[in-house]
């Protein structure tokens, strides 16, 4: 072969690599592109015309018909509870873990390696093990038919990912601003509230883009414990709206799908940097 | 400042004292959401109990009902086995081949990574699980793609015993992208003087991936298979919406069971033995699969 030929072969190889690679990429983002083009689609004609992307005529009747909701409560009431919910339990895990992961990376106490067993335990105990006993606990407490039980547990650093993720934030931070700050006469309060928690600022993004996602997509304890229609997050108003019965009109159902998942891909598509680093800290160390 | 509250102030900031009042917390939350919750439930695992009455102790009756006396909740963990043990494996083989794909940068491979990744962030969302449904509807736009290439067909995929399970799998199996990623960061952490040294030793392609890169990356695939492994076994959203455990049991999930116990046959005593067995279950692989570690399990120093 003369240079000519490897570099020909070379091009053709590039050239075969990049139309592979994207072809997979948009063979794994078909069905989310016909969500969305289906959701312009007239309701009649999704499925005749299933095959294709283009609606044959663009309508937005199917956005104004899933708005309208059901039992007299729309989506937009809907995504407000949704928005609450993220929100607040956001702030309470991203405070709570704050705090926790403090004290597990900077302080040394009786107990601590045993404390720290049962975060990692925890982190291996999922949700859905526990649904039934919470749900009996939160009973008793009265907390079912409130928001209690989607909320307040977040307060309590209940997710050793979130703590796990900024403890090794803080081990990044060098001790030497500790020492320097508790010479000037800092408390370990001060320390934190000054120096900690301004500097750990990217892992609370991480963190935070995290949790708001999780709280969002949270179907399963809202189907457990909201049982008020106005109460409805996005999640659990969705799976009602297309329950056998209640409704068939598959154009609103798809663009009020679609319309759920536009939160969670603005915050893919504005912060991925940190959704990456959030994925590879957190699934490399064992 | 009196001197209690000076007193005070200095216990608080002693190390040992900081300590725990940061971890506060933690300690209530656990304390409160998990273990008080776990024990209540244990002591409901030993009863008949249905919400609305009393509960009538009754030892170990559920336990013994369960293995013995229920046919359905053997279908739930032969179906969840099954889910767990052929999507997750598919879902690491599959994230790690896209991994070594994407690992040479290109001037596109920012917008590969970000397409492969969708997926899995929205993978797990009720709006997803719609789609999912209907995709696989007999006039949904699977048949309607066979068809154009020539396979006219009305199956109704999610109601055939042999594809409905599959069709779970492949929404599973879809949202390899956060394992990717962390395949992808395994690799750049490779160091590339191993490399060289298998290309003195005139090492080919094959061989250097089954030499070199496999064995440092079974760390990240131990860790990677054990919590897709636990969170496999309690899938529950999807198969809730998509197939509802139909047809006959085959895609009807532990948790999934778990809760139909609970939630709509009101035998809460029942579903609380459910899930002290399925911790029992998750509590044996785990251990198995760290018993296994020793074989196969790179341990580097």
């Amino acid at each position: 072969m003369n240079r000519g030929e490897i570099v020909k072969t070379k091009n053709i190889r590039t050239v075969v690599y990049h139309v592979l690679v994207c072809g997979f990429g948009l063979a794994m983002l078909y069905p989310l592109c016909w969500m969305f083009m289906s959701s312009f689609k007239e309701t009649s004609t999704i499925f005749t015309t299933a095959g294709s992307l283009i609606p044959e005529k663009f309508t937005l009747e199917n956005y104004a018909n899933g708005w309208r909701g059901f039992a007299g409560v729309s989506f937009g009431t809907f995504f407000k509870n949704s928005l609450f919910i993220a929100v607040v339990g956001t702030i309470g895990t991203l405070a709570s873990s704050a705090c926790v992961a403090y004290g597990f990376a900077r302080c040394q106490f009786r107990g601590k390696k045993i404390l720290f067993g049962a975060m990692l335990a925890s982190m291996m105990l999922p949700g859905q093990i526990l649904m039934v006993p919470q749900y009996l606990w939160y009973e008793k407490l009265g907390w079912v038919g409130s928001f209690s039980p989607l909320i307040i547990p977040f307060f309590f650093a209940i997710q050793g990912f979130f703590v796990y993720l900024m403890m090794n934030f803080i081990e990044g931070i060098p001790t030497e601003l500790d020492e320097a700050a508790k010479i000037d006469g800092c408390s370990y309060y001060g320390i934190f509230f000054r120096i900690i928690l301004p500097l750990m600022a990217p892992s609370l993004i991480t963190g935070g883009i995290f949790s708001f996602m999780w709280r969002w997509d949270d179907f399963m304890s809202a189907l457990l414990y909201i049982n008020d229609a106005a109460m409805y997050p996005v999640a659990l108003a969705l799976k009602l709206f297309c329950d056998p019965g209640s409704s068939s009109d598959y154009g609103a159902m798809f663009a009020m799908a679609t319309l759920s998942i536009v939160p969670i891909v603005l915050i893919f598509i504005f912060f991925q940097k940190y959704l990456v680093d959030g994925i590879a800290t957190s699934g490399l160390k064992g | 400042m009196k001197p209690t509250s000076k007193r005070l102030y200095k216990f608080l900031n002693k190390e040992k004292t900081a300590g725990v009042v940061f971890c506060l917390p933690f300690i209530i939350g656990f304390l409160v959401f998990l273990i008080i919750p776990m024990g209540i439930s244990f002591y409901y695992s030993l009863c008949d109990y249905d919400i609305l009455s009393p509960p009538e102790f009754v030892g170990l009756k559920n336990y013994i009902d369960m293995f013995t006396n229920d046919e359905v909740f053997w279908h739930s963990i032969k179906a969840t086995l099954y889910f767990a043990l052929v999507s997750v494996p598919l879902r690491l083989i599959f994230a790690l081949l896209v991994a070594m794909i994407l690992v040479k940068p290109t001037k596109a491979t920012g917008f590969y990574r970000a397409a492969y990744y969708l997926p899995s962030i929205i993978g797990g969302s009720v709006a997803v699980a719609i789609l999912w449904k209907r995709m696989f509807a007999p006039d949904g736009v699977v048949n309607s793609i066979l068809g154009i290439f020539g396979i006219d067909t009305n199956f109704a995929w999610l109601s055939d015993t042999r594809t409905a399970i599959w069709t779970l799998i492949l929404l599973a199996v879809w949202q390899f992208g956060s394992s990717m990623l962390i395949f992808l960061s395994a690799l750049k952490q490779i160091p590339k003087s191993l490399y060289e040294a298998a290309d003195v030793d005139g090492a080919g392609k094959v061989t250097k991936f089954f030499r070199v890169t496999l064995p440092l990356l079974t760390p990240t695939i131990f860790f990677n298979l054990v919590m897709q492994m636990i969170n496999g076994f309690l899938a529950f959203t999807q198969s809730l919406i998509i197939t509802q455990g139909k047809p006959m049991d085959t895609t009807l999930f532990y948790a999934v069971y778990m809760y139909q116990q609970s939630f709509s046959f009101s035998k809460s005593g029942y579903a609380s033995a459910m899930a002290w067995v399925m911790l029992g279950i998750i509590a044996v692989i785990t251990f198995v699969l760290f018993k296994t570690k020793k074989y196969w399990v790179y341990e580097q120093g």
